[in-house]
């Protein structure tokens, strides 16, 4: 079984001005394959910088991240990721955008093509195939950027707020969406977010961090994501205990924000 | 002043007669349409169709009224032309008087007329005749075929009826007429308010001057050939500049060292205007054809350059994240990421750079050239050929017009994206 360790990452910020940013502290973390994590906590806790030290694109001050015994130094296509928006290729059509990945690895269109066309057809795009993306709704839009994630094969996907710039009601059709798509591909995914009610919906392990130093402030183990493979996430929110959740999530949060507010109010009396 | 009072009249009279009176059948019903704020929203606000049409119509109407061209159905009032006259009074040394008529014909400028025939008169001073061409003058020796002359020291003492001092001139209804310091009269008939040939040519002579240039050419080279030297090398500078710019603005966009060696060149060159290299590029290059591609070269260069620069620097950074977590390696990036991402960039450099190319061009060939559009012009205001100056002015104007609207075209063919996004 592969996995994804994140051993003791500590991220520290040097500013100009001489001062610095502890944005993460002794963040520590083994993860499955085929898990799904998500990650939630206050602005600045360093959520973003670790997703971005998973992903390669920052080394951090101490502590590594291994997949599968082999030590992350850079990015790569095992490690795939989703942003919140503006990362699609606006040059390409919809299908070369899904293909890219793919297509830079080499292969010939008669390899990538049933896996495309496959994936357009799940995220329902296979009319837009031949679209602009800029022609494309933002949420058609988040959905080719799963597919283009998704076509690379990736062992691991990160996601940071994937789903936060679209309305109430787009976003509950791509959060069924990617928990179909987690429980097909069984793929390792990582999803930041700033919706508890997401976080409960799409973690079987939810991370709760806290801000300054940035670390793990506590960590959960919901069924919620299995119930919602089954049936429809309207009725698992109704459950008694997502509610519960809901609610102890929201306060500690809360609180969290509280703390801060009361620091800086200090810092600056 | 009364061409502008005609122009705003016409501006405001055509506004208030299309906007009120045909807004009711060009309602317009698409989106925009149903906009009720429109003040300050750019994309609210098209150019108006029907204004354009009546703008350079105006400006082709006003030109012809002011010189009484075949086109324009009114004209402002034109040189007189025919036979007209005007009296003046000698007086001989005895203090006698005489009065005498000039009769003047007065015809267009170029043509041959036969000088009026003059009735011999009573009195010592006898009538004149005399051949004008329109809004020339002519002066008119009175006392060659009078008994009495200058020499025995007979004088002009008043013209239709009113004194005159040598020196003074008198409006009389023919035109205008100077007692000049040696006695004679010099006569200029009335002008009107249109322009003379010479200094605006009606559209028509522009036109049928163009027609000439193009069939039988000017200065040794046809029409064709003048226009097609000037394009080529602004195509050709303009080309080098790109070659050489484009790769630079990448190198800067993506290289520390690129950045920091060519940083104090370029942001040094950039405000220096093209024009002012041309005495340095003369020098160097002499006026022919290297010298000029040289010029248009530099002037294209630094505008593509930044602007290929800025395209680079501009790529979202979640792209370049994206392709690198999707496998691709910097190679593949920059092909398939950064180059796309800075064609808009580019194309509006490139429409900034033709444009300012095409300028440079111009005025390098006015300074020294055999061939090409200023020369033309050029060399045509040495001889006093207003009209082939208009031509070329005008071709010129339509020709950078062209320029952009094609590389617009280019634009939304090959980027249409920008803007988007
Ligand atoms: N490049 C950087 N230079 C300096 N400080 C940084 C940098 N990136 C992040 N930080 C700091 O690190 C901390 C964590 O930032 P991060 O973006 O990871 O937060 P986040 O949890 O993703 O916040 P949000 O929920 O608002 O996206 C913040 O205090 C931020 O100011
Ligand atoms: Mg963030």
């Amino acid at each position: 079984m592969s996995t994804l360790s994140i051993e003791n990452i500590s991220m520290r910020f040097d500013l100009p001005n001489g001062s610095h940013v502890q944005a993460l502290q002794d963040v520590g973390l083994t993860l499955n394959t085929g898990e799904l994590l998500s990650i939630l906590g206050p602005s600045g806790c360093g959520k973003t910088t670790l997703l971005n030290i998973l992903a390669g694109f920052l080394a951090p001050t101490q502590g590594q991240i291994t997949l599968n015994g082999a030590r992350v130094n850079g990015p790569g296509a095992e490690r795939g990721m989703v942003f919140q928006q503006g990362a699609l290729f606006e040059w390409m059509s919809v299908r070369d955008n899904v293909s890219f990945g793919p297509r830079m690895a080499g292969q010939r269109e008669a390899q990538w093509k049933g896996t495309v066309d496959h994936l357009l057809d799940v995220v329902g795009l296979r009319d837009f195939k031949d679209k602009s993306v800029y022609e494309l709704s933002g949420g058609m839009q988040q959905r080719v950027a799963l597919a283009r994630c998704l076509a690379n094969e990736p062992d691991v996907i990160l996601m940071d707020e994937p789903l936060g710039a679209l309305d109430a009601l787009t976003r509950e059709k791509m959060q069924g969406l990617v928990l179909k798509l987690w429980k097909e591909t069984g793929k390792t995914i990582i999803l930041i977010t700033h919706s508890v009610e997401e976080a409960l919906l799409l973690g079987e392990r939810l991370l709760v961090m806290a801000p300054r130093p940035g670390r793990i402030h506590r960590e959960y183990h919901l069924p919620f994501a299995e119930m919602g493979v089954q049936q429809d996430l309207r009725s698992v929110k109704k459950h008694p205990e997502f509610a519960a959740r809901r609610e102890e999530i929201l306060s500690m949060i809360w609180d969290m924000e509280e703390e801060i507010m009361g620091r800086s109010a200090e810092a600056t009396a | 002043m009364i061409a502008l009072s005609v122009y705003l009249a016409i501006f405001i009279g055509s506004f208030v007669l299309i906007r009120i009176g045909l807004r009711r059948w060009r309602a317009r019903h698409d989106f925009t349409s149903l906009k009720t704020v429109t003040f300050g929203d750019e994309s609210a606000v098209r150019p108006d169709r029907a204004a354009s049409i009546i703008s350079v119509v105006t400006i082709f109407l006003i030109w012809g009224a002011f010189t009484g061209s075949k086109w324009a159905p009114v004209h402002v009032p034109g040189p007189f032309l025919g036979d007209t006259q005007f009296t003046f009074t000698v007086e001989a040394p005895d203090g006698t008087r005489d009065d005498a008529t000039v009769f003047a014909r007065v015809q267009p400028v170029g043509e041959s007329a036969a000088t009026p025939d003059v009735p011999p008169n009573a009195g010592f001073a006898q009538d004149d005749a005399v051949t004008v061409a329109a809004m020339r003058s002519s002066l008119v020796i009175w006392d060659e075929n009078d008994a009495i002359n200058r020499t025995d020291g007979a004088r002009v003492v008043a013209v239709e009826g009113q004194a005159v001092a040598p020196g003074a001139t008198v409006n009389t209804q023919a035109g205008d007429v100077t007692l000049t310091a040696r006695g004679t009269l010099n006569f200029a008939p009335a002008k009107g308010m249109q322009m003379e040939p010479i200094w605006l040519p009606a559209p028509e002579t522009v036109l049928a001057r163009a027609g000439e240039i193009a069939a039988t050419g000017y200065q040794n080279f046809t029409l064709w050939e003048h226009l097609g030297w000037s394009l080529y090398r602004v195509i050709a500078g303009f080309a080098l500049g790109a070659l050489v710019g484009i790769p630079l603005g990448y190198a800067m966009g993506l290289s520390d060292w690129f950045r920091g060696w060519f940083d104090p060149i370029v942001e040094f060159m950039r405000p220096v205007p093209p024009l002012a290299l041309i005495p340095l590029v003369i020098i160097w290059a002499g006026i022919g054809e290297a010298g000029k591609i040289i010029l248009l070269f530099l002037a294209a260069l630094w505008i593509m350059t930044i602007a290929a620069r800025s395209g680079v620097s501009g790529v979202a950074i979640a792209k370049v994240h994206a392709a690198y977590s999707l496998g691709a390696s910097k190679w593949q990036i920059l092909r398939h990421v950064i180059v796309p991402n800075s064609l808009p960039e580019i194309f509006t450099g490139a429409r900034v750079a033709m444009g300012v190319c095409w300028g440079t061009v111009v005025a390098a060939e006015l300074v020294a050239a055999e061939k090409g559009a200023g020369m033309m012009i050029m060399v045509a205001s040495r001889f006093q050929l207003t009209d082939v100056v208009i031509m070329g002015i005008i071709l010129i104007g339509i020709i950078g017009y062209a320029i952009d609207i094609l590389m617009r075209i280019a634009e939304k063919w090959l980027v249409p994206w920008k803007g988007r996004i």
